[in-house]
C-alpha cells in the first residue's frame, strides 16, 4: 500500500492507483467527465484537476500515479480556478440548450456547471455547431452538445467490443461519428446513453418523453436474458418510462443488454388486460369471477394426470411455485420448465448452473464454448468475456468455439468444429485445443442450449462433464463446467423441480395431446400448432402472443415490471424484483391468480400473502430462503462427484449445432411486441439463419 | 460548419497495385508482426499516392481504408481516425497537383499573400480548400513546413518550391500546367539555404590566412 495525504488526511491505496482514485478513497469527490472506472484513462477533459506539493502546476488526477508521501490538494484557489477555467473552455462551444435537452437533470456538465461555471459568458464569437450522427434506431445524437471526452469511444472499443465510433479530424474540427454513418452493431448500444456525461447521446426511443427527477424509480431484475441483470425500472404515473442498469459487480457491474432497456414499449402493447373465455370457437371478455368458474367447472372431472402445465420464459419463481402446488394437489405431475425441449442434468443443482458464476470469468483463462453465442444469449456475459479476453493480453486467454457463430464474437474465437463429434476429439488429444485446457489452471467450459435442446443433449453434456474432469475444470476450488441459459425463469423453475414427475408428460407429449388440459404459465414459444384441437388451453400470461390465440380461457398476468417476483440467474443465483407499476385493466399477479383459483376448485393453496409463498418456496428449496432481500448464491457441488462414462448417455450425433436465437431483437413476448426492437431487428437483420448449414 | 471529413464520392473498390505492394512490404518489414498497426500511417501515404498515380487525384477513399485496416488488423475507424487527423492525408479528391501554400508567420512576412494571390491567378482558385475548374489544382493552406530559411515556400505535391515570389510562382504552375515538373528546390540562385550568389564567407582558405 501507499500512503498519500489528501487534503491533510493520510489514505491507504494499492500501488498504481491514481491520484483520483487516492482522493476517492479519502472521501473526496473529484470532477470528471473522460475518466469512467470501468474505461480506459484518457485525461482529456481537464476537468479533475488537483494540486499536487512542489508539482509545478495542477495535474490530471485521473492518469496520475500515486506516489508514497504524495501530497494532493483538492480544493484550493489554484485548483477551484484551474477548474473554472476548464468549465469555461468546455462551456465555449455547448450550447445552453438545457431545457429542451434530455439529460436535463442528471447531466455531469449541468451538475459541475453548478460548481465551476461562471454566471456570464466572455465568448463573443460564433460557436461550433457539429451535425447530428445516425446510430440507429436506439441512441439518439445532439453532437453539439458533445464535450469529446471520448467515452463513447472507449465504450464501443473495449468493453462493447465493437469499435465503430471514434474521434475524427482534429481540434475545432473535431467530432465523434461513425465516419461512414452507420447504426452501432452492439447488442449494449444502450449503455453510450447511460456513459455520456452529457446531452449528446441520449435515448431515441424516449426522447423527450420526460425528466430524470419525475420517476419513480424500483429496483427490479431484468428478464430479457438469463443474466439476471439488476435494473432500475423509472415509471412515471403507471407508466414504464425507462430502464437503467443498476451497479452489482458479481452479476451485470453496471451494463444492460439493449434488450432488456429498450423493450419497455412492448410492455403497453398487445397486453391482455381482462380474462377471455372461449365458448364455441368464439372468445368473449368476462368478468374474473365467471373466468374462474368456468375454468374449473372444466377442470371438474379430468383426472389429475390429464392436467398439465408448461411454463414461459419470463416466469417468476412464486407463480411458477403455485402452479406447481395447485397441480400437485390435483395430483399431476405433468409440469414442464423447457418449453424449447431443452435437456439438464438435475441430479445436483450444478447440472443446471453457470458454476464458476459470472465474476468466475475475470479468473478463467481458456474458455471452450459448447453450443453457444453469449453475444445473442447474454450481451453483458459476452462483455464480461470480452473484458477477460482484453485484461489477459495477447494470447493470455485463449477461447475455442464448437458451433458456427453467427456474428462477431467481439474477441478473438478459434472455430474447433461446428458439431459434438469436436468434443470427442478434444476428449480424445486429438484436437489442438485439448492441450490448451490442459495447460490452463482455471479452464472454463460452457455448454449453451444450441447442445442442450439437441437430441444427443446427454451425450453432450457427459462429453463436456468427462472433460471438465480431464482438464481440471472441476475441482473443489474451481469449478469451470457451466451451463448458459436463455431463459430468465429457468434456474428458478429448475430449482423447484418444475419438471415431470416419474409418469408425468413432458413438454412435447403435454402439447401432443399427452394431456386433456394444458396450462399455459407464459409459455408462447412452444410448438402450439401441435396441439390437438381437442385440447383445452388455459393461458395465463401477459401479452396477446402466439399462445393467447390457440388458448381457450385467458387469464390475464402480471409482467415482470408489475409484480414483486423472485428470479434466479443463469449463475444460480436468488434475486428479488419490486413492483414498479400496476398491472393494466383487471390483470393481476400471476400467483394470485392461481391461489383465486384453487379456492374456486376447492384445493386451496396454502398460503395467502407473498410472506407465506415465500417462506413455502423456501421449503421447497432453501435455495429461495434469503434474509432481508440480500442476493445469496449458494453454489451447487460437482467436486466429489465422479465422471460418469459417456457411453451411458448415448452417442454424440454429427449434426452441426444450430444458433438458439435468430433474431437477438425478437426472443420473447415483451420484445415481439415492442415496436422499438421491431425496428431494431428490421435495421440489423435476421442472424444468417442458413449459418449452421 | 463544414464537416471537412464527409466522404465524397467514393469509389467502389480499392486495391493496391504491385508498385504499391512492393512499397508494403518493406515498411511492414519495419515492424514486428503483432505491431504492424504501427505502418497505417505508411501504408495511407502508398495509398494515396497510387490514388494520385493511378486515377490522377493523389486521396484516400474509405475503401482504401477499409482495406488497410484489414491488412493491419486494425478496427477500420482507428484508420479513419488517423487519416482524418492528418492534413495531408486527403480524404476527399483533389485535383492533380496540389499547391499548399504555407502562410505561417515567416512565409507570411517574407510575402506568402502574394504567392497565394498568384496561385489563385494562375489557376482560376478563389478560396482554399478548392480545386480549380479543370480539375488540374487544388490549392491548401499549410502551416509551418520547417523551411522558413527558404520563406516564403509553394509545396507541389511532394516538393518544395522555395524562395517564391508572385512572379515564381506563375511560371511554375505554368510548367506544371504544361505537363512538366520544375526541378524543387531554391527558385533563385543559391544552393539550398546558402547565400545567394554563392559563399559569403570563408572565401580564403584557411592555409592562405595564416600567412
Amino acid at each position: 500500500m501507499v500512503r498519500v495525504i489528501v487534503d491533510g488526511t493520510p489514505v491507504d491505496v494499492p500501488p498504481g492507483s491514481s491520484a483520483l482514485q487516492a482522493c476517492e478513497a479519502a472521501g473526496k469527490e473529484i470532477p470528471r467527465f473522460c475518466y469512467h472506472e470501468r474505461l480506459s484513462v484518457a485525461g482529456n477533459c481537464r476537468m479533475c484537476l488537483v494540486e499536487v506539493a512542489r508539482a509545478p502546476k495542477p495535474v490530471a488526477s485521473c492518469g496520475f500515479p500515486v506516489a508514497d508521501g504524495m501530497q494532493i490538494f483538492t480544493d484550493t484557489e489554484v485548483v477551484r480556478r484551474a477548474r473554472r477555467a476548464v468549465m469555461e473552455f468546455l462551456l465555449i462551444n455547448h450550447p445552453l440548450d438545457c431545457p429542451i435537452c434530455d439529460q436535463g437533470g442528471e447531466c455531469d456538465l449541468q451538475d459541475q456547471a453548478y460548481g465551476y461555471g461562471s454566471g456570464v459568458s466572455r465568448y463573443k464569437e460564433d460557436k461550433r455547431a457539429v451535425t447530428d450522427k445516425d446510430l440507429g434506431p436506439l441512441v439518439k445524437t445532439v453532437m453539439t452538445r458533445c464535450i469529446q471526452c471520448t467515452r463513447c469511444v472507449r465504450f464501443s472499443t473495449e468493453v462493447a467490443g465493437t469499435p465503430e465510433l471514434g474521434l475524427v479530424s482534429r481540434g475545432e474540427n473535431a467530432e465523434i461519428t461513425t465516419y461512414v454513418e452507420k447504426a452501432l452493431t452492439s447488442e449494449l448500444s444502450g449503455n453510450l446513453i447511460d456513459v455520456c456525461p452529457v446531452g449528446a447521446l441520449t435515448a431515441k426511443p424516449s426522447a423527450f418523453h420526460a425528466r430524470s427527477w419525475e420517476y419513480k424509480k424500483t429496483d427490479s431484475i431484468d428478464v430479457m436474458d438469463a443474466l439476471g441483470t439488476n435494473i432500475q425500472v423509472q415509471a412515471r404515473g403507471g407508466e414504464v418510462m425507462r430502464i437503467v442498469p443498476r451497479v452489482n459487480d458479481d452479476v451485470n457491474e453496471e451494463w444492460l443488454s439493449d434488450k432488456g432497456r429498450f423493450s419497455i414499449d412492448g410492455l403497453k402493447r398487445k397486453r391482455l388486460d381482462r380474462p377471455w373465455v372461449r365458448v364455441h370457437g368464439k372468445i368473449s371478455s368476462v368478468s374474473w369471477k365467471d373466468a374462474l368458474i368456468a375454468l374449473a367447472r372444466r377442470f371438474d372431472g379430468v383426472p389429475g394426470d390429464r392436467i398439465g402445465a408448461i411454463a414461459g420464459d419470463l416466469c417468476d419463481a412464486e407463480s411458477l411455485c403455485a402452479i406447481k402446488d395447485l397441480l400437485q394437489s390435483l395430483g399431476s405431475s405433468n409440469l414442464d420448465c423447457r418449453q424449447d425441449g431443452a435437456w439438464y442434468d438435475t441430479s445436483a443443482r450444478a447440472g443446471y448452473l453457470f458454476n464458476s458464476d459470472i465474476s468466475g470469468i475475470d479468473q478463467a483463462d481458456a474458455l471452450l464454448l459448447v453450443g453457444t453465442m453469449p453475444r445473442h444469449e447474454a450481451p453483458v456475459l459476452n462483455a464480461r468475456i470480452r473484458k477477460r479476453f482484453v485484461d489477459a493480453g495477447r494470447g493470455g486467454f485463449p477461447i475455442g468455439m464448437i458451433g458456427t457463430p453467427s456474428a462477431d464474437m467481439t474477441y478473438d474465437v478459434t472455430v474447433l468444429g461446428n458439431g459434438p463429434d469436436v468434443l470427442a476429439d478434444i476428449l480424445s488429444g486429438k484436437n489442438a485445443f485439448a492441450e490448451v485446457l490442459q495447460n490452463a489452471k482455471n479452464p472454463m467450459i460452457i455448454v449453451g442450449h444450441s447442445a442442450l435442446t439437441r437430441r444427443d443433449a446427454p451425450a453432450i453434456y457427459a462429453a463436456c462433464r468427462e472433460l471438465a474432469h480431464a482438464c481440471g475444470a472441476v475441482t473443489p476450488e474451481w469449478q469451470g463446467l457451466n451451463i448458459l441459459h436463455t431463459a430468465a425463469s429457468r434456474v428458478g423453475a429448475l430449482d423447484l423441480g418444475f419438471l415431470p414427475g416419474p409418469h408425468g408428460c413432458d413438454a412435447a407429449s403435454m402439447l401432443r395431446g399427452g394431456v386433456e388440459i394444458l396450462w399455459l404459465l407464459g409459455a408462447d414459444d412452444v410448438q402450439l400448432d401441435r396441439i390437438p384441437p381437442e385440447t383445452f388451453v388455459v393461458y395465463l400470461g401477459h401479452h396477446g402472443d402466439a399462445a393467447a390465440q390457440r388458448a381457450d380461457i385467458i387469464l390475464p398476468g402480471a409482467a415482470y415490471t408489475e409484480k414483486p417476483g423472485t428470479y434466479v440467474n443463469t449463475a444460480g443465483r436468488v434475486q428479488r424484483a419490486f413492483r414498479a407499476v400496476f398491472a393494466p385493466g383487471e390483470a393481476r399477479e400471476d400467483w394470485r391468480i392461481i391461489r383465486a383459483f384453487s379456492e374456486v376448485l376447492g384445493h386451496t393453496l396454502p398460503y395467502d400473502t407473498l410472506e407465506q409463498l415465500r417462506a413455502h418456496m423456501a421449503q421447497v428449496n432453501p435455495v429461495f430462503a434469503m434474509n432481508g432481500g440480500s442476493v445469496q448464491r449458494l453454489a451447487g457441488t460437482t467436486g466429489g462427484q465422479a465422471a460418469p462414462a459417456s457411453g451411458q448417455a448415448g452417442e454424440l450425433m454429427p449434426a452441426p449445432f444450430r444458433p438458439v436465437i435468430q433474431d437477438y431483437y425478437q426472443t420473447n413476448v415483451i420484445s415481439r411486441a415492442s415496436q422499438t426492437m421491431a425496428e431494431c431487428s428490421k435495421v440489423y437483420g435476421v442472424a444468417p439463419a442458413v449459418a449452421a448449414e | 460548419m463544414s464537416t471537412a471529413w464527409t466522404p465524397a464520392e467514393q469509389p467502389d473498390s480499392f486495391v493496391f497495385d504491385s508498385a504499391s505492394e512492393a512499397e508494403i512490404a518493406g515498411v511492414l518489414s519495419k515492424y514486428p508482426e503483432e505491431r504492424k498497426a504501427s505502418a497505417v500511417m505508411p501504408l495511407l501515404y502508398i495509398a494515396q499516392r497510387q490514388m494520385g498515380r493511378v486515377t490522377g487525384s493523389a486521396w484516400v477513399p474509405v475503401v482504401a481504408m477499409d482495406v488497410i485496416a484489414q491488412r493491419l488488423g486494425m478496427a477500420a475507424m482507428r484508420v479513419y481516425e488517423v487519416a482524418s487527423f492528418y492534413t495531408m492525408f486527403n480524404t476527399r479528391p483533389i485535383g492533380r497537383y496540389h499547391l499548399q501554400v504555407c502562410t505561417t508567420t515567416p512565409c507570411w512576412l517574407r510575402g506568402s499573400d502574394d504567392v497565394v494571390e498568384a496561385c489563385q491567378k494562375a489557376t482560376g482558385i478563389q478560396h482554399f480548400g478548392e480545386t480549380s475548374a479543370d480539375g488540374l489544382f487544388t490549392m491548401t493552406e499549410v502551416e509551418c513546413l520547417g523551411a522558413c530559411a527558404n520563406a516564403p515556400i509553394l509545396q507541389v505535391d511532394d516538393d518544395f518550391y522555395e524562395d517564391m515570389n508572385a512572379e515564381r510562382t506563375a511560371q511554375v504552375i505554368a510548367e506544371l500546367r504544361a505537363g512538366r515538373r520544375p526541378t524543387p528546390g531554391p527558385m533563385i540562385d543559391r544552393n539550398v539555404s546558402a547565400p545567394e550568389g554563392g559563399r559569403k564567407t570563408l572565401l580564403s582558405s584557411s592555409t592562405a590566412d595564416q600567412e
